[in-house]
């Protein structure tokens, strides 16, 4: 589906680069090993935190007045894609959409980092406020963070946004492949502050699972460039048979194949970013994260078949990327959940309305 | 980072015009079945159609309005390829001349050749081939044997061409001919000229498919003269030439719409109330289209910017094409059918049947999948 014009309210163009190869700097420098092995001890990167704050990077998507910078959304994704390209073991992207969404719902600002779940919990009216009850799962980084987005339904079947607080909730601690908080929390009746229950805005009518999708697909499309360079790079440095094996047709054909994948869902990705809160978005997401899902897997087999043994070591930093890969296609949804919700939509439709569900018009 | 360039492009309100255009154009086409979307593609060649669509503004629209074209966007161009391949239109007798003569000869044809030929090419009256590809000279393209000597004021040509589609219905041919020596990149001495298939000493011979269609040719010039004024661009610059309109050759949404009207067939076939398999399998080829019909129009901004894309090319016509093999064997898990053109068979038979019969060729024609991921290879720093 095609872009729209970018409203004049955003940044402009060459401060959307200086701030995205600002972020790609400051990523690039600090996520090395040691951070990266740290993060999975269970250490939370606080001065990296505290920098990517300073830099305005969590809160980019909120408006000016609202302390943010005021992004378009593609940029925030964009910016959400180079955290997955360096692997960075904080929640970004969800801290960016959840405190944006918040923001759109008219919450009052609250203090980061955020998370966001895809659940639908249960909210009921009670003599001293409103009851929040159900289990908000694998929330990324659910113990570490301050506030947890999610949305959940009123008796009337009203969607409500709730910022929770983990605090609130008992939490029983998860992590996914690649060594990331993923934490239960359970709600058990929890009695609400009113500053706490916005209204779902429109956008958010489906729950909060597509922007978890979107952040995840976008993390897979960076993960998958960043292991097809380690691959590319490991090609032509190791050498066999007296050359180096980039050399070798089979690898050249395993690794132009990946970047097909690749390059496949980064378009995928970028398309459901530009359609934030269009009318399209929730299926250009599902587009997105079942694409990039199903390429991710592609692109960890073609690589870890290059690096040979070397790349199924702890020694080389591949497999921080690949582990991500393995986890990320089956968050917030895997492919077939999202295959088939494009498949009854479409066959719902009938074939003569597909073309127009893909172009426009 | 970035390996690649694809970013989405935003698109000019014209373009929706020129979709609304085709697609009115397309509406009545149908209502009077002058097609049948479920036996055609564009590539099937259907003269009257082609003279149709010109009349209808929708070729050459690119091109400088002194030669019939007008001036329109490469973005406009690209919706309205979008629509008559998305309705499965019988597009093939204008389709290379629109495509990839027609701009090679406004890049590189003398004026004489541009007033000639353009303005027909426009009205889908003046239709083309490429003669590339030889018995010795398929993907190792640099290897064409067939000669081109100076005689007089123009040129003698020697040779044979093979594979040449639609040779037996097409006025003009473009011919990538040896004119010297072909040097150390083995890439110098050719040279490109318009063949009009009309002169003496060109003999076309058919070539039946294993559909036992007739779309391709031999092709034999004895002493086939032409004037130095048909002629593309500088003797022994054939090469780069070759490389720029494989571009515009290969970056298409011909390269994964080929066997569009299948998936349709199949949506319908399944019905509005598909199991989970179906809907899975059904997602998983939207989620494909979509995504290819992404990275194709960042590439149609990005020839339109006047870059060479010709990688990003290679990726998209890579895998465009996995994705029209797929659609067949996607449907035939799904619809326990037997493919066939007979008259007993179904609309959704026929389709399928005439797919399989078709698709052996979507990884071969305009490069084949090997040599595109050679080209992809070396974009990464391979070779
Ligand atoms: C339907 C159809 C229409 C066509 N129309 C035209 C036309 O109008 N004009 C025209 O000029 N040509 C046309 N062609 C020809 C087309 O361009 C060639 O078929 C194509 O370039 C491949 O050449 P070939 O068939 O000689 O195969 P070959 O080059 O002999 O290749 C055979 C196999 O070997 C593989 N191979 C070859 N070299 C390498 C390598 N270096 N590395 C790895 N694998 C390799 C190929 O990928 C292929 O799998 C058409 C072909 C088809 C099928």
């Amino acid at each position: 589906m095609e872009g729209q014009d970018g409203m004049a309210e955003h940044i402009g163009d060459e401060a959307a680069a200086m701030m995205s190869d600002g972020v790609d700097r400051l990523l690039r420098e600090q996520v090395d090993t040691a951070l990266l092995s740290e993060a999975e001890g269970g250490n939370w990167s606080a001065a990296l935190w505290a920098k990517l704050e300073r830099a305005g990077v969590p809160q980019c998507l909120l408006p000016e007045a609202a302390g943010g910078a005021a992004v378009e959304p593609a940029l925030a994704l964009r910016l959400v894609r180079l955290a997955g390209y360096h692997a960075l073991p904080l929640p970004l992207g969800e801290t960016v959409l959840a405190c944006a969404l918040w923001h759109q719902a008219g919450g009052e600002p609250l203090p980061g980092p955020w998370s966001l779940g895809g659940d639908l919990l249960e909210l009921r009216a009670a003599p001293e406020g409103m009851r929040v009850t159900g289990v908000a799962r694998r929330v990324p980084w659910g113990g570490a963070v301050a506030q947890v987005l999610v949305c959940a339904r009123d008796e009337a079947g009203h969607a409500r946004l709730l910022a929770l607080s983990p605090q609130r909730a008992s939490a029983r601690a998860g992590e996914n492949l690649a060594g990331e908080p993923r934490v239960d929390l359970e709600f058990q009746g929890v009695v609400l502050d009113a500053s706490r229950v916005r209204p779902a805005p429109a956008a958010c009518a489906d729950g909060l699972l597509p922007y978890g999708a979107l952040l995840r697909a976008q993390q897979m499309a960076g993960g998958m460039e960043r292991a097809l360079l380690y691959a590319v790079q490991y090609a032509t440095q190791r050498t066999q048979f007296g050359r180096p094996i980039g050399q070798f047709q089979a690898v050249q054909h395993m690794l132009a194949e990946a970047a097909g994948h690749c390059a496949a869902a980064t378009a995928a990705a970028d398309l459901a970013s530009a359609a934030w809160g269009g009318a399209d978005f929730v299926f250009l997401v599902a587009v997105a994260k079942s694409r990039a899902g199903e390429a991710a897997g592609r692109v960890a087999e073609s690589c870890h078949q290059v690096h040979g043994a070397m790349g199924f070591t702890q020694e080389h930093p591949l497999h921080f990327t690949t582990r991500r890969l393995w986890s990320w296609r089956d968050e917030f949804g895997h492919e077939p959940y999202w295959q088939e919700r494009i498949g009854r939509l479409v066959c719902a439709a009938g074939g003569e309305r597909l073309w127009p569900l893909l172009v426009g018009g | 980072m970035a390996l690649f360039r694809f970013d989405s492009p935003r698109f000019p309100p014209q373009a929706q015009a020129a979709r609304e255009q085709a697609r009115a154009f397309l509406a009545d086409e149908l209502e009077g079945g002058r097609f049948a979307p479920h036996r055609s593609s564009w590539s099937t060649f259907d003269a009257a159609f082609s003279r149709r669509a010109g009349a209808a503004g929708l070729i050459g629209i690119t091109w400088p309005r002194r030669y019939g074209g007008q001036e329109r966007s490469g973005l406009e161009r690209y919706a309205i390829t979008q629509e008559l391949l998305a309705a499965g239109a019988p597009c093939f007798a204008h389709w290379v001349a629109d495509r990839q003569s027609g701009p090679q000869i406004l890049r590189q044809g003398s004026e004489q050749a541009r007033t000639e030929i353009l303005s027909r090419i426009c009205r889908g009256e003046c239709y083309f081939g490429i003669g590339m590809s030889e018995a010795g000279s398929g993907s190792d393209l640099a290897a064409v044997l067939t000669r081109a000597v100076r005689e007089g004021d123009g040129w003698l040509i020697n040779g044979s061409k093979i594979w040449t589609s639609n040779a037996h219905n097409v006025h003009y041919l473009i011919a990538l001919a040896r004119t010297g020596a072909a040097g150390e990149d083995r890439h110098g001495g050719l040279t490109q000229f318009i063949i009009d298939m009309a002169s003496p000493g060109v003999t076309v011979r058919p070539i039946l498919n294993l559909a036992g269609g007739h779309e391709f040719n031999e092709v034999h010039f004895q002493d086939y003269y032409v004037p130095d004024h048909l002629r593309l661009g500088e003797p022994g610059q054939g090469w780069a030439m070759v490389t720029d309109e494989l571009a515009f050759e290969r970056s298409g949404p011909d390269r994964f719409l080929s066997d569009y009207r299948l998936l349709v067939e199949l949506v319908n076939r399944v019905g509005t109330e598909p199991d989970a398999r179906e809907a899975v399998e059904i997602g998983r080829l939207v989620a494909h289209l979509q995504s290819l019909l992404g990275m194709s129009a960042s590439i149609a901004a990005l020839l339109e910017k006047g870059l060479s894309p010709n990688i990003e090319a290679a990726l998209v016509k890579d895998v465009g094409t996995a994705f029209e093999k797929d659609i067949p064997e996607v449907a035939r898990r799904l619809v326990a059918c037997e493919p066939g053109l007979d008259a007993q068979s179904d609309v959704f038979a026929q389709t399928l049947g005439n797919v399989v019969l078709h698709a052996p060729a979507y990884t071969l024609r305009g490069g084949t999948r090997e040599i595109l991921r050679g080209i992809i290879a070396r974009g990464l720093g391979l070779r």
